[in-house]
């Protein structure tokens, strides 16, 4: 029998994921964004599995905003990422120093 | 009822229609000619909203499911809010013309901002909560980002929206988790059906702070700060300094007063945390800055705790304190980002602590207003900044939470330091450069807002009330 608690769990490790996935890659920025995706991700099976668990629509309604938003964040995300690879050349994240910090 | 449904909210709908409108136009006009249009048509349109926001002519209450509220709380935070976009929009004109972006996008984006901004301190559930920020942070990243020939703007923009996303992404785990457990969105129904012993509320209440947090650039969620300041054209970095924070905590007061009454225990002790350390921090990381920008950025966390200190406090008269703080914060701010920009030599803004030297001799009176600005963001009487620190630390040691009101003290006596090195700088090192004479605009601005800060002592009874009656709307 699966319960809320198994979907709550599953949401909890891929939300772990898309935390290292930010922190512990060095390569790639749009790691970092496949890994924020993945946190949405998480967030939503969180939203939905609360939603059919407590008989309320408004999780779901949620998800799907959250959804929405998700994309427009890819969009900006990803223009303001060509942005900076035509200034720099590179999107390797330890190549992110022009300033110190 | 139907007929006021939508009435709370107006002016967030008529500059909806307005930013709508002005991208049009924009497209349609060319080159300086549409930002100048879009510009004055946008200044103009703000100044409508804030006499409607401020006249009373909109009716308070719910609208829309009780989404939105608005209340004295809300109107007061969007004064604020209309009043710094307003003034930054005028300084724009000016300052976007020496970097020359004339781009009409920026007027778009900061209006569309504000928008956000707006909805932030009437927002009423956790979706219009999330919603709103995201409208918000959303055109704050490509703004950061704008001079996009730039490397280090693209790279704040980057920076800002790595870090922007990530804390939604934790700000709205703790949203799904609040959620879940309270069986609800709305602020009311969750302070109703709250389980104070439930460990899946504080979990997302943990969650949700730790993503507010990254919004008001509390330590330890500071980070991105003093790079994003930096990187980013002045203006952005002065809109970004006051009106997100402005909203941010306004609605950290607002879901955790009216959405979390009785965890006051557990997000009190969090709050505390992110105070201390975003006031020592601040304190310590700006001594050894050589640029204004990430100086200012380290005083920006430094206030932030201050703020939170207010949030922290619970009662009415913390809250009464932190609109207070707000409203000067937004003045001092304001005035000091004004001068920065003003001061330039032949299209280069000064941007190191250095450049300042001597400044007594070549401009006496930028001297001594630049010196009456950093005296009060230290907080010294009798200038408006200690009545802000004043009534905050008053507030804490009435709640009894005498720690935070010493290491309130403490930190505010380490960051006069570097204030106080910047007006040595002034005074007793020889000249250097000496700056363009300031154009009238930009003038009239910073005396006003100098005035307000350096005369405040005469009637705080004045802008007490205001903030008093903001405060006492959130605890109907």
């Amino acid at each position: 029998m699966i319960t809320i608690s198994h979907y709550l769990v599953l949401a909890a490790i891929l939300f772990v994921i898309g935390i290292f996935g930010v922190f512990l890659n060095k390569k790639n920025i749009i790691i970092i964004l496949m890994s924020i995706e993945l946190m949405l991700l998480s967030v939503n099976i969180n939203l939905v599995s609360f939603s059919s668990y407590l008989g309320d629509i408004i999780g779901q309604i949620f998800s799907l905003l959250v959804l929405t938003v998700a994309a427009a964040e890819a969009a900006i995300g990803l223009a303001i990422l060509v942005i900076y690879f035509r200034n720099k050349g590179s999107i390797s994240v330890d190549d992110i120093n022009a300033m110190k910090g | 009822m139907n007929s006021i449904l939508f009435l709370p909210i107006l002016p967030e709908i008529f500059l909806t229609i307005i930013s709508m409108f002005l991208l049009i136009l924009g497209v349609f006009n060319k080159g300086e000619n549409a930002y100048t249009l879009v510009s004055n048509l946008s200044i103009i349109s703000l100044l409508i909203t804030l006499f409607f926001v401020i006249s009373g002519m909109i009716p308070q209450g719910l609208s829309f499911g009780s989404s939105l509220i608005s209340d004295d709380f809300s109107i007061f935070l969007k004064a604020l809010i209309l009043t710094a976009s307003i003034a930054i929009l005028i300084v724009s004109n000016i300052y976007l013309k020496d970097i020359r972006l004339l781009k009409f996008e920026y007027i778009i984006l900061i209006l569309i901002s504000v928008i956000g901004m707006m909805i932030m301190v009437s927002s009423n559930d956790l979706i219009t909560l999330y919603l709103s920020i995201e409208l918000q942070s959303l055109p704050l990243y490509v703004l950061a980002s704008i001079r996009n020939k730039s490397l280090k703007s693209t790279e704040s923009g980057l920076k800002y929206f790595v870090l922007g996303a990530l804390s939604s992404c934790i700000l709205l785990y703790g949203l799904s988790l609040i959620y879940g457990y309270t069986g609800s969105i709305y602020y009311s129904d969750m302070a109703a059906n709250i389980q104070v012993s439930d460990i899946g509320v504080l979990v997302g209440l943990a969650f949700a702070l730790a993503g507010f947090a990254f919004k008001i650039s509390a330590v330890p969620f500071h980070m991105w700060t003093p790079d994003v300041y930096e990187g980013s054209p002045t203006t952005i970095t002065a809109f970004f300094a006051i009106a997100p924070k402005i909203a941010a905590l306004g609605l950290i007061a607002r879901i955790l007063i009216t959405g979390l009454p009785s965890l006051i225990e557990d997000w009190r002790s969090i709050l505390i945390l992110l105070s201390i350390f975003s006031m020592l921090l601040g304190a310590f990381s700006a001594i050894g800055q050589s640029n204004i920008k990430r100086l200012l950025a380290y005083s920006s966390i430094s206030h932030m705790g201050f703020a939170l200190m207010g949030i922290a406090n619970g009662s009415i008269e913390g809250i009464r304190s932190l609109c207070l703080y707000l409203l000067i914060y937004l003045v001092m701010s304001l005035a000091i980002f004004i001068s920065i920009i003003a001061l330039k030599k032949e299209n280069e803004h000064v941007e190191e602590i250095n450049q300042l030297s001597g400044l007594s001799k070549t401009n006496p009176i930028m001297a001594i207003i630049l010196s009456i600005l950093l005296f009060s963001l230290a907080g010294i009487p009798p200038l408006a900044g200690f009545f802000a620190k004043f009534y905050v630390l008053y507030a804490a040691i009435n709640a009894e939470l005498y720690y935070l009101a010493i290491f309130g003290v403490v930190s505010s006596v380490i960051s006069a330091f570097y204030y106080l090195r910047i007006i040595k700088i002034m005074y007793f090192d020889d000249s250097s450069i000496t700056f363009d004479p300031i154009s009238k605009r930009l003038k009239l601005l910073i005396y006003t807002l100098s005035a307000i800060t350096l005369l405040f002592f005469i009637k705080p009874s004045l802008f007490l009330n205001m903030a008093d009656i903001a405060a006492s709307s959130l605890f109907i």
